[in-house]
């Protein structure tokens, strides 16, 4: 779509009289080239769709003064469509064609782990904005990370868990992704670094409808929670047929990252609810900066934002404040600047580690469904 | 938890059997690998949501329509895409190609414009609670995909063996030049069979949609690898073969996931299709020669 919108622009502009060869160079000196690449379509499409929007947001206000002294910044974003070798192609063609001075993006850590060599290598700074698996900002130097991994995340939810009275514990987990896998391995961890004792390890993949098999085995151990790493449509699903197969109030059921969205509600319904997830954003956090976010993103598009676009909204700003301090549109100084990156955000305050990871994990949240909708797990 | 898992295969078999009875219609009857198969499941899961969603209709209202409403989209589709290439008696390579080429645009073209979302059927359409029998439980939802798969393979075999029809489709099977040499009307026939696989595939994408709680463009797609095995296990057009062989690997896979290791259960499901191609290559119940149907 943008790129559509991109060729018309030039099209349009070269009948008017301009030579179509200089303007690359007029467009390079009025805008600061920034890229994008998520997931646009495909059955993933919702993450993407939702981190365009908070990257477009933030982009209207930013660009109201520009940064540089006033050059605007010109997104393009580029669709992966979840598939690694088109997220690749669309780094190669943002860093060839577009010469972008940093890249936001992938969306998934399975992309991550295919791009962030080829831009690390062309020294491109990438900046993750939903990527939570272990072992992304292990790639380079170059690449950057604004989403709490869920090894930040995770252990905030399993204690509530613990505070809660539970003891033993199941996991499952899609054994088929690398964000679902590192997910899980993050809940091992973290269920036993609290003493919690693992009753089972089950697994499944991502486009399974039939989980009985799994979720009978589990039943029959009596764990006092049962925790899911996996993408919103198959953690539906579990909880659907968990539902089918008895599993009552008497058992928690535990989200990872995947789980924190508004379609669980949407999909799961009834079945969902009492699932607890750790979020390190929440729309009805009461801050004003959050406030006014929410409010300008329902104006602009008519519904609520996630976490995807609420973590997008605010590394837009960070990045944008990085190429200011940098004093220039270049790749090498940007990547100085981000690494002095001091913000407060909806997200709450935000650094970087020295490995470029978010240095604080003080704004989790830990969020109870409830009716189809999440709120502050009491 | 032996029983509930045996009854968790069972369930799942049936569906798989749902599946494949359609497309080992076809496959027996026609000789041809259509791949857009998975389509028509798609298309009549989409059908009844259409229906229950924005018509008003109840399932079973709904299912029948879907199922109809698949067999047109079926018989629409051969007509497109097979006619012509049976009039030339093309190899079976080329249909493979076309409908392969043909099912890849659909899938696409119906996501993009009904959307990649997952979907449920309106939840309150039939009761979702289990009912609990002796510490099993089994939703609506299950049941009626085992009374359909039961109902449906004792129709389709009492049409095959018991009916001028069933012995026409046979022996077009065998050999549809000499068919036609004997007044059978094969092309006709031909529409006919794929409208009553396509009704078979629409029923089966309602009630699975409704099971499994997920109606999506794709999910045809997930579940024609499995429907490949069991037409090939219980043999080509061998209608009482794909109930066998889906329960099989229904069972198998079940009891893979809930004793050995979840992780291994498609691993252990397409290593039983490779033995039993070594071991019985026309199926587990094939002859080697006669084809039936």
């Amino acid at each position: 779509m943008i790129r559509r919108h991109f060729t018309a622009g030039l099209v349009t502009t070269g009948l008017v009289g301009f030579g179509a060869a200089s303007l690359p160079a007029l467009a390079q000196a009025q805008t600061v080239p920034v890229g994008a690449i998520e997931i646009l379509s495909g059955p993933a499409a919702a993450y993407g769709i939702a981190i365009k929007g908070g990257l477009d947001l933030a982009l209207d206000e930013i660009n109201q003064k520009g940064v540089l002294g006033g050059k605007k910044i010109a997104l393009t974003v580029e669709d992966s469509a979840a598939d690694k070798n088109q997220a690749i192609n669309a780094a190669r063609k943002l860093i060839g064609r577009d010469k972008v001075v940093a890249i936001i993006g992938p969306t998934l850590s399975n992309e991550m782990f295919a791009v962030g060599p080829v831009t690390n290598e062309r020294k491109i700074p990438t900046i993750g904005t939903s990527t939570t698996a272990n072992g992304i900002t292990d790639i380079g130097p170059y690449i950057f990370r604004t989403s709490l991994p869920e090894a930040d995340v995770v252990p905030v939810t399993f204690k509530k868990a613990q505070a809660r009275g539970v003891k033993t514990v199941a996991l499952m987990y899609a054994n088929d992704d690398a964000f679902s896998k590192s997910g899980f391995d993050v809940m091992k961890a973290a269920a036993e670094k609290l003493g919690l004792n693992i009753l089972a390890i089950e697994s499944f993949g991502t486009k399974d409808t039939d989980f009985a098999a799994q979720l009978t085995k589990i039943k029959g151990l009596k764990p006092d929670a049962v925790a899911i790493s996996a993408l919103v449509e198959p953690v539906s699903g579990v909880l659907l047929q968990a539902r089918q197969l008895g599993f009552g109030k008497e058992t928690l059921f535990i989200g990872g990252n995947g789980s924190n969205s508004p379609k669980l509600g949407a999909i799961a319904g009834a079945a969902a609810d009492g699932l607890i997830v750790g979020s390190p954003w929440f729309i009805g956090k009461p801050d004003a900066l959050n406030q006014k976010f929410v409010a300008a993103f329902k104006a602009k598009y008519g519904k609520d934002p996630d976490q995807f676009a609420a973590q997008a909204y605010d590394c837009m700003f960070i990045l944008a404040a990085a190429i200011d301090r940098a004093g220039a549109a270049d790749s090498e100084k940007i990547t100085a600047a981000l690494a002095k990156t001091s913000y407060t955000g909806v997200m709450g305050p935000f650094t970087f580690t020295d490995h470029r990871d978010p240095a604080s994990a003080e704004g989790v949240v830990v969020l109870e469904m409830r009716d189809g909708k999440f709120g502050i797990a009491p | 938890m032996f029983a509930q898992q045996l009854v968790n295969g069972v369930l799942l078999g049936a569906t798989y059997a749902l599946f494949a009875l359609g497309f080992t219609l076809m496959f027996g009857v026609l000789r041809v690998i259509n791949l857009t198969y998975g389509f028509y499941f798609s298309a009549g899961a989409f059908i009844a949501l259409f229906l229950t969603r924005q018509a008003g209709f109840g399932i079973w209202a709904a299912l029948p329509v879907a199922a109809m409403g698949a067999g047109a989209v079926a018989v629409a589709l051969d007509w497109l895409l097979l006619s012509r290439l049976r009039r030339v008696n093309a190899p079976e390579l080329s249909s493979l190609m076309v409908t392969l080429g043909g099912v890849l645009a659909l899938y696409s073209a119906a996501t993009s414009i009904l959307g990649p979302d997952i979907r449920r059927l309106p939840p309150d359409l039939v009761a979702s609670d289990a009912f609990v029998l002796a510490g099993l439980r089994v939703t609506t939802a299950q049941l009626l995909i085992l009374l359909a798969t039961a109902v449906m393979v004792g129709a389709l075999m009492a049409l095959m063996r018991g009916t001028r029809l069933g012995l026409a489709i046979r022996a077009m099977a065998e050999k549809p030049d000499a068919a036609g040499l004997m007044g059978i009307d094969t092309g006709r026939l031909a529409a006919l069979v794929s409208f009553i696989s396509g009704c078979l595939a629409g029923a089966g994408g309602v009630l699975i949609g409704l099971n499994f709680n997920a109606i999506h463009p794709y999910m045809g797609e997930a579940m024609m690898l499995r429907g490949f095995v069991v037409i090939i296990v219980g043999g080509l057009g061998d209608i009482r073969g794909a109930l066998i062989a889906g329960l099989l690997l229904g069972v198998i896979e079940v009891f893979t996931a809930g004793y050995v290791a979840s992780g291994l259960k498609e691993a252990v499901a397409f290593a039983i299709l490779v033995v039993v191609l070594w071991t019985r290559p026309s199926g587990l119940f094939g002859r080697a020669v006669v084809r039936r149907a």
